[in-house]
């Protein structure tokens, strides 16, 4: 019995060291990356735009833009889309084949590799459809990629609005949609939105799929349509890392990766605060 | 019945999809179209961004973006219709002028600048000058250790770029005349090398002469430049030596192709002009080329000439 | 007045309908896509010479090889590798969160580690080839630490927060009964973990596994800038690899469409759709008994 007490307190150690050490793997990676790119953040930094022939007088600005402007086409695209499947599928579909593919489809996309999309958007976007490589065409792959996990996050909120809800509406009259309408979407919809946002800015930091579909490494100018190509804070940082050839590239990459961890975190940092405010009105 | 709403809707997506064609713009079609979009080769990337931005400064109206990718995928992107200038570091192959073709697109070329392919090693190596046949030989994997050249005992690693760069074509076709060592690591581009040549004391690597020197003019640090020969009884040079550089043997013309012709005074056909002017020329020896010879010259403007 | 409203129902149903459709369009014109492009390779490259052959080299001096066993190889190298970090380490730390953790440090540790999950694979590709690299090539005495080790650890980083998060729903999830029984007859909490519930959620740890590799084989940023890269078959861990997933980023940017070359890239996506499809496959159906087994 001793023995066992023993082995348990060292499993229990080990086991303490190793949820620690993920969250030390966590703290490292922000804490080097503001080390290393925090010299180079300043106003002109964020706001000017790039400037080639010395890039330290110019900005990241239309990357900034560029991904900003993605992560919306990206929402447009993809949030309604996922949002009405994730309705039908838990308050319409019946146990049929048609439904069972649908979700199998679903939770196999989610495992497609990004750089599935990224060919796929390339063949079908921007070449048999001809948009080119565009913001357009870049939202809609990025779209594809982000649809499952919207669905899935809005499927999750959806099943945690209690059936008793529905069978009262149902008691009192209701039809499906107007019990979907008026009883279920306004409890689930603090879920379904954080979802939704938490792909988006995972769909931010994605850089394999946008290469081939408009990503541009230097414009001179902003996009100003749908059709525009643009630059993105991934591809520019992916760039300063491995091509340019100023010796102070790196400090530019890690200060471009700083920013885009930033915008990420502060996107999931406005769900967690949303999320908890909607919760506090929840009535059950 | 209720099927048929669902028909509708499929159908509608497939009619809206197939509408949407965005016509390619190219110079030919009309004169006031200022986008220009310009992809290939990462050695040019540096002098073409340079280019864009003076030109910019100039013409505010032109809108020009520029990505890299490799010579293979600019040359790729104009024979898709989706780019209006490829950068190349290779001229453009006979396979690839027949896809051009075969697409409906007649290819031109510019030739924009000058570049010597230097090989660098880390700066704790004792070798320091080798003839083309020894390069060629190490990097076809033929020569592994640096003891063979009278350097340290320390294995070869091999730096090279990826199958879609125009530096990594031109070197296999005029150095190696053969294929590449498999082992040789595969790098993401010019910079990528030089770091890596940098960590690595028995590393090798080549890059064009223009990632060798940073904004001042000042050679990196951290590497040697080697300074090679044609054979064992021609003279070293190396490629940073202003005056012996008419001799140094792997250097190549940098090009840029465009398809059919631009129309006179629209964006593309003044960037082009401009890329040839006395600014041009400053831009593309502060990014750390070389001028073009007065052939190439004779030839670019014989090109504009007849447009 | 009751028969608008039931037209409604059915307009709205097929609307909702139509929009789920969709989904499963997508992934069909994926796989479609995939197929047509990938299989006219096939008319030109024999099923040996792509499946066995180990020399990739399209753009070759001579006769271009269409070889991708070193490819698939390397794919394998990256998976195997980052999952024998990342199991011990993500499992460890869910038992960790499920049955020892108190309440308090649960909520702050939990949050943390899915903020793992968002860091983009760039930035992560970043810190591998700026500091882990250099250090692997210290710590080991190599000349490069570009290779299949310093993969492996940057992508068993990303793959942990996957495998923490579902390990630790599923034993969350499991109910208390099995933890009260094991204790009544006597049993320590970690007799009880190891004896009752580890067996009892394995298969939706196994599940967890499974999906954390499949996100390994579709890794493609990470590995593209600090694998290597190189065609060579790899020997060691300490080998260049290339991954199927960066020969297709690598690669992508300079085919012209409808080339041999760029079918025999889509002919990869397509071995690497049909891998993760079949992984996800795998872990669909163990995750469905593990929910029957003990939905209550």
């Amino acid at each position: 019995m001793v023995n066992e007490n023993a082995r348990q307190s060292i499993y229990f150690v080990l086991f303490r060291v190793a949820a620690f050490f993920s969250v030390i793997i966590l703290l490292f990676v922000l804490l080097y990356v503001v080390k290393e790119g925090i010299s180079v953040i300043n106003i002109k930094f964020l706001t000017s735009m790039w400037s080639h022939r010395d890039i330290t007088q110019g900005g990241i600005f239309p990357a900034i833009v560029g991904t900003v402007l993605l992560a919306i086409g990206v929402s447009i695209i993809s949030i309604p889309l996922g949002i009405c499947t994730a309705i039908y599928l838990n308050e319409y579909a019946k146990e049929n084949l048609l439904t069972r593919t649908i979700k199998l489809a679903i939770r196999n996309l989610a495992g497609v590799p990004s750089i599935i999309y990224g060919i796929f958007g390339m063949a079908f976007f921007v070449l048999f459809l001809n948009l080119g490589g565009s913001l357009i065409a870049a939202s809609l792959t990025l779209g594809c990629m982000t649809l499952p996990w919207i669905i899935t996050a809005s499927e999750e909120a959806l099943k945690s609005v209690p059936y008793s809800f529905r069978e009262g509406s149902y008691a009192l009259g209701a039809t499906k949609w107007e019990t979907v309408r008026k009883n279920v979407l306004p409890h689930s919809f603090s879920g379904m939105m954080t979802g939704s946002i938490l792909g988006i800015s995972r769909a931010m930091g994605e850089t394999a799929p946008i290469i081939m579909v408009g990503a541009t490494f230097f414009m001179g100018y902003l996009p100003t349509s749908p059709f525009d190509k643009f630059m993105a804070l991934p591809y520019h940082l992916y760039i300063l890392a491995t091509q340019h050839s100023s010796p102070s590239a790196s400090e530019y990459a890690m200060g471009t990766a700083l920013v885009l961890i930033a915008l990420i975190f502060m996107l999931n940092l406005g769900i967690f605060i949303l999320r908890y405010n909607l919760r506090k009105r929840k009535e059950w | 019945m209720k099927y048929i709403y669902l028909i509708i809707v499929l159908l509608l997506v497939v009619l809206t999809a197939g509408c949407i064609n965005k016509n390619r713009i190219t110079g030919e079609v009309a004169k006031d179209i200022k986008y220009i979009e310009i992809k290939g080769s990462d050695t040019l990337l540096q002098l073409v961004s340079n280019m864009a931005e003076a030109y910019s400064s100039i013409d505010s109206s032109a809108k020009i973006s520029v990505t890299g990718g490799g010579s293979g995928g600019g040359i790729a992107a104009l024979i898709n219709d989706q780019a209006d200038i490829a950068d190349a570091s290779r001229e453009i192959k006979s396979t690839e002028i027949k896809q051009a073709n075969d697409n409906g697109i007649d290819v031109l070329g510019f030739i924009i600048a000058r570049d010597m392919v230097s090989v660098t090693v880390n700066e704790n190596n004792p070798v320091s000058e080798l003839t083309m046949e020894q390069i060629g030989k190490i990097y076809k994997g033929e020569i592994t250790n640096w003891k063979e050249l009278g350097g340290k005992d320390q294995e070869i690693t091999l730096y090279g770029r990826q199958s879609s760069s125009g530096t990594y074509s031109f070197f296999m076709e005029h150095v190696l005349k053969g294929d590449y060592s498999t082992k040789m690591r595969n790098m993401d581009g010019n910079q990528a090398i030089i770091d890596a040549v940098r960590q690595d004391e028995s590393g090798i690597g080549y890059v064009g002469i223009g990632y060798l020197v940073d904004e001042n003019g000042n050679q990196v640090s951290g590497i040697n430049v080697l300074k090679v020969a044609k054979d064992k009884d021609s003279e070293y040079i190396s490629p940073l030596d202003k005056e012996k550089l008419p001799d140094y043997t792997i250097s190549r013309p940098l090009y840029q192709y465009f398809a059919n012709k631009p129309v006179k005074d629209s964006a593309l056909y003044n960037f082009l002009t401009f890329e040839l002017s006395m600014q041009g020329k400053e831009i593309v020896t502060k990014s750390g080329f070389d001028d073009i010879t007065s052939t190439d010259n004779a030839h670019n403007e014989e090109l504009l000439g007849k447009i | 007045m009751q028969n608008y409203r039931k037209q409604n129902e059915g307009i709205i149903e097929i609307f909702f309908l139509s929009v789920s459709v969709i989904a499963l369009l997508i992934l069909v014109s994926i796989f479609l896509f995939l197929f047509i492009t990938g299989i006219k390779a096939f008319t030109q490259i024999s099923l040996s010479d792509f499946f066995l052959g180990t020399v990739w080299n399209p753009t070759a001096y001579g006769e271009p090889t269409w070889g991708i066993l070193s490819l698939i190889i390397g794919t394998l190298m990256v998976a195997i590798g980052s999952l024998i970090i990342a199991i011990p380490l993500g499992l460890a730390s869910a038992i960790y969160l499920s049955e020892i953790a108190r309440p308090e440090i649960r909520e702050i540790v939990k949050p943390a580690i899915e903020m793992i999950a968002g860091i983009p694979s760039v930035v992560l590709g970043l810190i591998g080839l700026l500091l882990l690299s250099p250090l692997i090539a210290n710590i080991f005495g190599l000349s490069s630490g570009l290779n299949a080790l310093t993969a492996c650890i940057i992508v068993a980083i990303m793959v942990l927060p996957t495998i923490i998060s579902i390990s630790e729903d599923v034993l969350t999830s499991l109910p208390k009964d099995f933890r009260e029984a094991s204790l009544a007859l006597g049993a320590t909490k970690w007799q009880m973990i190891r004896m009752t519930l580890l067996p009892a959620g394995l298969s939706g740890i196994v599940a967890a596994i499974m999906l954390g590799l499949g996100r390994a084989v579709g890794e493609t940023m990470a590995v593209l800038m600090v694998a290597g890269n190189s065609i060579a078959m790899p020997t060691s861990f300490f080998d260049p690899i290339r991954p199927m997933t960066a020969n297709i980023a690598i690669e992508i940017n300079e085919v012209v469409k409808g080339s041999l070359h760029y079918e025999s890239l889509f002919a990869i996506g397509l071995v690497l759709f049909v891998m993760t499809f079949a992984v996800n496959l795998i872990s669909d159906i163990i995750i469905e008994r593990q929910v029957r087994k003990y939905k209550w």
